[in-house]
C-alpha cells in the first residue's frame, strides 16, 4: 500500500482583523506535528482564501477571527468552497466566537470551532482524527 | 549623592545570608520547594529572597532619586497621585457614532476623567463601511467612522475643550486627527486648546498589532508630518503614543515589550531630528502606552525601568536639555490576553491586580478591561465595574497616599535594574542591525515575539504555568454566565446609507480639489495635515483620503511569517 502523504493544512486570517498571535501559534503547532503548513498571512478576503486553498491543494482550512466578523467571513468561505466543488476541504475555525454563533457556523458547514483554552495537543489530535488527505 | 548602602555593611550581611541559606536548605531537604523553578509570567527566574546585596552598587541619587526629578524612577511629577489622580480613561467604541456617544456620556457620568475611542476594523484599516473588504465588520469591534459627520455625532455634547480624548488609530491616524481638529474648529474651539492623544505608532503595527496600510518608510513619514504639525499647531496634543501594549498582547515578554517600545521611540526621535526639528520641541509631546500583565512585581519593575531608561536615552543619546523631554509619561491598559472566557467573573480580580500594578508603577492614565472583553466588546454594566475597580484603588485602598510605595524594596529595585540591563542589551542589538526599521525588515522583533508566545502557550498546555479556570480549577460543563453584547445586524446597511447621504450633500468639486492637494503633499515634501483638515471639513471620507496614501505610497502586505 502506498504510504499516505502528509496532511496539508492552511491557517488563514480572514478579514481586517490583525490579531495573529493565535493563528501563528497554531501554525507552529501544526508544523511541529508534522503537517505541511500554508499560512496565508493577514487580511485575506474569503475569495483569496478559497483560491489559495484550491491552488495549494490543502486538506483543511483553519481560520482565526478575534474581531467579530467571523459570521460573515467563515460562512462565506464555506459557501465559496461549495461553489468551487471543493467542499471536501475540511473547514474549522477558532478565536473569539460566541456560543450562539458556533451553533450557526456548524450548521453552515464549519466542522469545528476551537475556543480559548483549547490546548494545542487537543487541536492537533482533532485534525488527525477528522482530516484525511484528499 | 552617595551609594544607598555603606559598603562596610556587606561583610556582615553576606555572612548572615549564608547562615540563613543553610537553614533554608535544611527545611528543603525535608520537604522540597513547591516548584522546580520560580519564574515570572515572562519566565524570568526569581530568587527566594532579595537583600541589600542585590542592590549594593545602587546610588540613591543617580538610580532612584525623587519623583519629578531625573532619572524619574519614582514618577514623572513631584506630587504624583497626591496632587492629581491618574486619568481614568476607558477605551470605548461600539456600533455607530451615536451608540458610542451614549457610552461616552455614561462613562463620564460614572466618573471617568478622559475619553478613549475604539474604532471598528474598517476605520482602523482606512476603509469606509461600504468597501467590499469591510463586509461583516462594520461597528463590530469599535465605532464606525466614515466622515466628519460621524465624528460630530461621536463627540456630540461632550466638552472637548475641557476633557482630553485619546484615539486608538494608526495607519489613518493623521486622517482621524484631521477630522477631530475639523470637528473642534467647526464648534468654534481653537486647535491650540484641544488636548488628547493619537496612537499613531506605526512601527509597532508591523511588529505586533498588524493594522498596516503602506510600507514602513512612508508610514513613518506621515507620522513625522503629524509630529511636526502638532509641535507647531496643536501644542496640547500627544502626537505619538509609543506602544508596548500590543507587543505584549502579541506574546512578548515584559523585557521585550520594554526594549521594542523604547527602540520604536528612538526611531521616531531620529526621524523627527532628520526633519530638522529640535528634540526639545517635540519630545515632550511623545507619550507611551504599556501593558499591565499578570505578574505584579515584574510589571511594577518594568514601569520604573522604562522611566529611567527613557530619561537616559533622551539625555545621553539625544542630548535633550528640557526635563520634560526626559519624561516618560504613559497610559496603561490591563492585559486583555490574560483574561479567560472560562469563569469570566475571575477577570474582575485579574484586572484589579493588574490595575494595582499600574498604579504602583506610576501610570498617568489607565484603562481597565471589562470582565466580558474576552467574549465581545463590553456591556455597559461590565465597563462600569471596570471603572469602579480604578475608583476603589484610587479612593479606598490607600495605595495613593505615598509616592512609589515599593521604592527601596530590595526585590523591586534589583528587578528594575535587571530589566533595564536586559532591555538595553536588546536595544543594542537593534542598533547593531541599523535601527528599528531595518530590524523590522529582517523580521527580528516579529520572530522574537512569536517565539515567546509559543513558549508561553506550551507552558500553559503542560501546566507549568497556571491559568485558573483553564488548566486548573476547571468547571465541568461550564456555561458562560454573562450576557454578551450584540451589534445590530442592520448597522452596516444604516451606516452605508448615512455615508451615501453625506456624499450626496457635499460639494464634490471641492472634495476633489482637496484630495488633489493631499495627493500633491504626499508626492512632494509638504506636510499633509492642513490639506487633510480642509478635506475633512468638506466631508471627504476616511477611505478617500487613505486611498490617496495607498496610491502614492503603495500597500504593505503581511510577510506571513510564523
Amino acid at each position: 500500500m502506498a504510504q499516505q502523504r502528509r496532511l496539508r493544512v492552511m491557517v488563514a486570517k480572514p478579514g481586517l482583523d490583525g490579531h495573529d498571535r493565535g493563528a501563528r501559534i497554531i501554525a507552529r503547532a501544526y508544523r511541529d506535528a508534522g503537517f505541511e503548513v500554508v499560512y496565508t498571512g493577514l487580511h485575506q478576503t474569503p475569495e483569496e482564501i478559497v483560491e489559495a486553498a484550491i491552488q495549494e491543494d490543502v486538506d483543511m482550512i483553519g481560520m482565526s477571527s478575534l474581531a467579530g466578523a467571523h459570521k460573515y467571513l467563515f460562512k462565506t468561505v464555506v459557501e465559496m468552497l461549495k461553489e468551487r466543488d471543493a467542499d471536501d476541504i475540511v473547514v474549522c475555525g477558532g478565536g473569539i466566537i460566541p456560543n450562539d454563533d458556533i451553533v450557526m457556523l456548524k450548521e453552515a458547514g464549519v466542522k469545528e470551532i476551537f475556543t480559548p483554552g483549547t490546548t494545542l495537543d487537543d487541536i492537533v489530535k482533532w485534525v488527525k482524527a477528522n482530516v484525511t488527505p484528499r | 549623592m552617595p551609594l544607598t548602602f555603606d559598603p562596610k555593611i556587606f561583610d556582615d550581611i553576606e555572612q548572615e545570608r549564608a547562615r540563613w541559606q543553610g537553614e533554608l536548605e535544611k527545611v528543603f531537604s525535608k520537604k522540597p520547594e513547591r516548584l522546580g523553578k520560580f519564574s515570572t509570567v515572562s519566565d524570568s527566574e526569581i530568587k527566594a529572597i532579595y537583600t541589600p546585596e542585590d542592590i549594593r552598587t545602587q546610588d540613591f541619587g543617580k538610580d532612584i532619586g525623587f519623583p519629578g526629578e531625573a532619572p524619574f524612577t519614582r514618577g514623572v511629577q513631584p506630587s504624583m497621585y497626591r496632587g492629581r489622580l491618574w486619568t481614568m480613561r476607558m477605551f470605548a467604541g461600539l456600533g455607530s457614532a451615536k451608540d458610542t456617544n451614549r457610552r461616552f456620556h455614561h462613562l463620564v457620568k460614572a466618573g471617568q476623567t478622559g475619553l478613549s475611542t475604539a474604532f471598528d476594523m474598517p476605520t482602523l484599516m482606512g476603509y469606509d463601511s461600504d468597501a467590499p473588504k469591510a463586509r461583516g465588520e462594520c461597528g463590530r469591534c469599535g465605532v464606525a467612522i466614515d466622515t466628519l459627520k460621524d465624528m460630530e455625532d461621536l463627540f456630540e455634547g461632550l466638552p472637548i475643550d475641557q476633557i482630553t480624548t485619546s484615539m486608538t488609530i494608526n495607519p489613518p491616524a493623521s486622517v482621524l486627527w484631521a477630522m477631530y481638529i475639523a470637528m473642534a474648529e467647526k464648534r468654534g474651539i481653537d486647535r491650540k486648546v484641544i488636548g488628547g492623544t493619537i496612537q499613531n505608532d506605526m512601527l509597532k503595527e508591523f511588529v505586533a498589532q498588524k493594522t498596516f496600510m503602506c510600507p514602513p518608510e512612508p508610514s513613518v513619514r506621515i507620522v513625522t508630518d503629524t509630529v511636526e504639525f502638532g509641535t507647531k499647531e496643536v501644542p496640547r496634543w500627544n502626537t505619538i503614543s509609543i506602544s508596548g501594549y500590543h507587543i505584549r498582547e502579541a506574546g512578548s515578554t515584559a523585557v521585550q515589550e520594554l526594549a521594542f517600545t523604547l527602540a520604536d521611540g528612538i526611531a521616531y526621535t531620529e526621524k523627527a531630528l532628520e526633519r530638522g526639528l529640535h528634540v526639545d520641541d517635540f519630545a515632550p509631546r511623545f507619550s507611551f502606552f504599556f501593558n499591565s500583565h499578570l505578574d505584579f512585581f515584574e510589571e511594577i519593575a518594568k514601569f520604573r525601568a522604562a522611566r529611567r531608561m527613557w530619561a537616559k536615552i533622551m539625555k545621553e543619546r539625544f542630548k535633550a536639555k528640557d526635563p520634560r523631554s526626559w519624561w516618560l509619561r504613559f497610559h496603561t491598559q490591563t492585559a486583555g490576553c490574560s483574561l479567560t472566557a472560562q469563569q469570566p467573573y475571575n477577570n474582575v480580580v485579574r484586572t484589579a491586580l493588574q490595575a494595582l500594578a499600574a498604579v504602583m508603577g506610576g501610570t498617568q492614565s489607565l484603562h481597565t478591561n471589562s470582565l466580558d472583553e474576552v467574549l465581545s466588546i463590553p456591556t455597559e454594566e461590565a465597563a462600569t465595574i471596570a471603572l469602579r475597580t480604578q475608583q476603589i484603588i484610587a479612593e479606598e485602598s490607600g495605595v495613593t497616599n505615598t509616592i512609589d510605595p515599593l521604592g527601596g524594596s530590595y526585590f523591586v529595585e534589583a528587578f528594575t535594574t535587571r530589566m533595564e540591563e536586559e532591555a538595553f542589551a536588546i536595544i543594542q542589538k537593534i542598533d547593531d542591525m541599523g535601527g528599528m526599521l531595518s530590524a523590522i525588515e529582517k523580521n527580528y522583533p516579529q520572530l522574537e515575539i512569536a517565539d515567546a508566545a509559543y513558549h508561553y502557550q506550551k507552558q500553559i498546555d503542560n501546566r507549568e504555568k497556571t491559568v485558573v479556570g483553564v488548566n486548573k480549577y476547571v468547571l465541568e460543563d461550564e456555561e458562560i454566565p454573562v450576557e454578551v453584547l450584540e451589534i445590530d445586524e442592520e448597522l452596516e446597511k444604516i451606516q452605508i446609507e448615512k455615508t451615501r447621504r453625506v456624499k450626496e450633500q457635499r460639494n464634490s468639486g471641492k472634495v476633489a480639489r482637496c484630495l488633489e492637494r493631499v495627493t500633491e503633499a504626499c508626492a512632494g515634501k509638504e506636510n499633509v495635515m492642513e490639506g487633510l483638515i480642509d478635506a475633512a471639513k468638506e466631508y471627504a471620507t476616511v477611505q478617500e483620503l487613505c486611498d490617496v496614501y495607498r496610491k502614492v505610497f503603495g500597500e504593505y502586505r503581511d510577510p506571513g511569517i510564523y
